[in-house]
């Protein structure tokens, strides 16, 4: 319907979750545009406005020495309907920017409708500015951005008979709300769990992964690397023989998931293998160049440190936005979805979550820019 | 015929307009590494006051019966729109708040209230007007192909009109600016051309027509229901009406002070294609010019009082110029280049005694293409042709003599030619 259209336009990209409020919206749009009458109202209280979606922070709870479980309410346009695994974009004030990462969310659908809260568990890392930033220094009451769940690394819907999660650090924060979910669904699966951390200090959520244990939900088996070394694949295959018949979840460090990647490709089952690789926080230090992506992987190239992304993208035969060429215009600006890049006039770095202007800006490693 | 040689004009060597790009990339990198929480307040709470504006300006027209009602609301809603194009809609297309990484701050997304389109702007602007500031027949800002500015546009009979034709732009400047990326003298040769043409026409249409119902529409007819008073409907419409001019004549004054007033350079074609960073930079300040202003009058134009600085820097936080101006005028000092400013009514005066001098043939005025007030070239310095110009340094103080002195000396010899015949 033509008209229907015409008429919801000015609200069409507000993640709003009922007709009638896109309606509302939409008319009186009509008088407060260009803007949304989002746009006032959060000037009032920051929750009121779907057109960014928003939430406010309500605890952050300390898991271990440095992790933290971080519970949010969600304004306005927030859709509860995730499903258990996938991750949530999370923008934080600091120092005048908003710094963007994504993090697995930990809390379950059911529950996160009933009181309207979503939880991410968030583990510092020693380079990781903002994840030391949201594990001691947020403070119960901050106003932070959300981008809406998204990720195909899920509980899948019926679950298969048997099922393997293959885990390693902070990697079970996308799996334990799987758990969590089957384990308020009342389902049953064949289940093994294989988690590796450092120390029992370091682990997260262990007395519920015991009582799920405990209750046969799970068949759990925890490895303490400073002890027990890293999981090797011989000692999976003891732990788990019919790992090859299972299908698999695994999230973890690179050099683990590229272990398991080896063993599932040598037995011939792959696709049985689904795992979620974390992005780096920042790209590897004072890097210089690299392989840029545009887009989706068949348009790649690889570039120095001086080339500028603008010219690398043109190089690749890829249809990019320019106009000045200089920096000055912003007709170049596109969003920098993965990596880091560096500003070539001032030497700032620009990791993911940024848009970035690519006739001044290079490859500082390899990165992945949305056009 | 404006000036083809910027580093001569000057009289500058190579090196030294080198040494000055370094000096201003350096003002760059400070800024840069010192924004911070500051500034994203204080961006934040112009985004509350100018809204809360228009908000009180809204509310105050629903009397607009009561004359003193209609007026406030009127005065009101137009500091708003001026706040929200210039120091907002201007300033943050410019990309001056895209550090923030803010998705509503950000000049991808943000669109202002104003008939013509953010998008078409963000080019013929940003773009077009800020990379060849100044540069005949490339930068469309040098007259917005109506007026006369400059003798080196070839008079025509059109040109007569040139006060008139002002008058109407700073009435309507924003169909002005709507209009100007439509290009509408312009002949669309290819098929490609003219599918744009016709897509960017439809974009002006479509925003000119939300924003007329908006002002002309919704809210008298809102108000008159409301109120169940035709009358205040009708008083409405015209207050709303009445805003938009107020803005209108308002930014049109502040940024016809930019490029307009005497001093302000304009530059030839071949110039821009070998350009170095530092020439750019020369470019922008010697095609600039700014006026005097208070934090006030320095906040409602957008802090384009600042223009020279903003030209050097686009993109840098708005709120940051009159520090920045205070580095670039010693920068000035040292190299001896002027610093064109004034009072606001005087830059103001001279921009408008221009436009009515050149509605007459260039055989009616004294300068020459190469001297004159709105226009010159390095020729208005030699004595030969071959000759060349360089700063010299004064043997007795020390001071580097450059552009600024050599303009100084010009008048002066001007005068003292004069006066011996008056004598
Ligand atoms: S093309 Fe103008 S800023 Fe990049």
């Amino acid at each position: 319907m033509a008209w229907r259209e015409r008429f919801e336009a000015p609200a069409a990209d507000v993640a709003a979750r009922h007709k009638r409020s896109t309606w509302l919206r939409a008319a009186v749009a009509r008088v407060t545009t260009p803007l949304l009458p989002d746009d006032y109202l959060h000037l009032a209280n920051p929750l009121w406005s779907a057109r960014e979606l928003r939430g406010k922070v309500l605890e952050v709870r300390p898991e271990t020495a440095d992790s933290a479980t971080i519970v949010i309410r969600p304004g306005w346009g927030f859709s509860f309907d995730y499903r258990p695994g996938q991750y949530i974009g999370i923008g934080v004030l600091v120092d005048g920017r908003w710094t963007w990462r994504s993090y697995s969310l930990t809390s379950v659908p059911a529950a996160s409708r009933a009181d309207r809260t979503v939880s991410i568990t968030v583990k510092a890392m020693p380079e990781g500015f903002l994840s030391s930033h949201l594990v001691s220094g947020l403070e119960p009451g901050s106003v932070v951005r959300l981008a809406a769940p998204a990720g195909e690394f899920v509980l899948p819907d019926p679950l298969p008979e048997k099922m393997l999660f293959a885990t390693a650090g902070s990697g079970l924060t996308p799996i334990i709300s799987m758990l969590r979910a089957m384990r308020r669904r009342g389902q049953n699966a064949d289940v093994t769990v294989v988690h590796s951390v450092p120390t029992e200090d370091d682990l997260l959520f262990g007395d519920e992964l015991r009582s799920m244990a405990a209750e046969g939900l799970i068949d759990l088996h925890l490895q303490f690397t400073r002890v027990d070394g890293k999981v090797t694949p011989a000692q999976l295959r003891a732990l788990c023989p019919d790992w090859a018949e299972r299908e698999t979840w695994a999230c973890g460090p690179g050099g683990f998931l590229d272990m398991l990647g080896e063993q599932f490709e040598e037995a011939g089952v792959p696709e049985s293998l689904h795992i979620e690789r974390f992005a780096l926080e920042r790209g590897a230090v004072g890097a210089e160049g690299g392989v840029v992506t545009f887009g989706t992987p068949d348009r790649q190239i690889e570039v120095d440190g001086a080339t500028t992304l603008l010219e690398a993208g043109e190089q690749a035969g890829v249809l990019m936005p320019f106009g000045c060429r200089m920096g000055i215009c912003q007709s170049c600006v596109v969003m920098l979805d993965k990596g880091c890049v560096r500003d070539l006039r001032t030497g700032a770095e620009h990791v993911e979550g940024e848009r970035i202007q690519t006739c001044v800006s290079a490859a500082a490693g390899d990165c992945t820019l949305d056009v | 015929m404006a000036i083809s040689d910027i580093p001569e004009y000057a009289h500058l060597t190579d090196a030294d307009v080198e040494a000055l790009g370094a000096e201003l990339d350096q003002i760059r990198a400070d800024i840069e590494a010192d924004r911070g929480a500051r500034d994203a307040r204080y961006i934040r709470n112009t985004i509350l006051f100018q809204r809360s504006l228009e908000v009180a300006g809204r509310a105050l027209t629903v009397g607009a019966r009561d004359r003193r009602l209609w007026w406030a609301g009127a005065t009101v809603l137009g500091v708003s729109k001026i706040i929200e194009n210039m120091e907002l809609g201007h300033n943050v297309m410019h990309g001056q708040w895209d550090w923030m990484n803010d998705p509503e701050v950000h000049s991808t997304s943000w669109e202002w209230d104003l008939t013509g389109p953010s998008a078409h702007w963000k080019h013929t602007h940003n773009y077009i007007h800020h990379k060849y500031t100044n540069v005949l027949g490339m930068d469309d800002d040098v007259g917005y192909g109506l007026l006369r500015v400059t003798r080196d546009q070839r008079w025509k009979p059109f040109n007569l009109g040139n006060i008139f034709y002002n008058t109407l732009l700073a009435l309507g400047f924003e169909y002005g600016v709507a209009a100007q990326h439509l290009e509408l003298g312009k002949k669309r040769k290819t098929p490609e051309a003219k599918a744009q043409f016709h897509q960017d026409l439809r974009d002006v249409g479509t925003k000119i027509a939300k924003q007329t119902h908006k002002d002309y529409f919704a809210y008298p007819v809102g108000i008159a229901l409301l109120t169940r008073s035709k009358t205040a409907g009708r008083k409405a419409l015209t207050a709303n009406l009445t805003a938009n001019v107020i803005r209108n004549v308002w930014s049109n004054a502040v940024i016809f002070c930019g490029h307009f007033p005497d001093g302000a350079e304009k530059f030839t074609k071949q110039d821009v294609d070998s350009e170095t960073r530092g020439e750019w930079y020369l470019r922008q300040m010697l095609g600039s010019a700014n006026f005097r202003s208070g934090p006030v009058l320095g906040f409602m134009s957008g802090n384009l009082s600042y223009q020279i600085e903003h030209h050097i820097f686009p993109d840098l936080p708005s709120n940051r110029l009159p520090e920045i101006s205070v580095r670039v005028r010693a920068l000035c000092a040292k190299y001896d280049i002027p610093y064109t400013t004034g009072s606001f009514p005087v830059q103001y005066a001279k921009t408008w005694r221009t436009i009515a001098k050149l509605s007459l043939p260039n055989q009616y005025l004294t300068g020459t293409v190469d001297d004159a007030p709105e226009t010159a070239s390095e020729k208005r310095f030699k004595e030969t042709p071959e000759a060349h110009l360089v700063s010299t340094v004064d043997p007795v103080t020390g001071r580097r003599k450059g552009l600024k002195t050599a303009i100084v000396g010009l008048k002066e010899r001007r005068a003292s030619r004069r006066s011996p015949a008056r004598a």
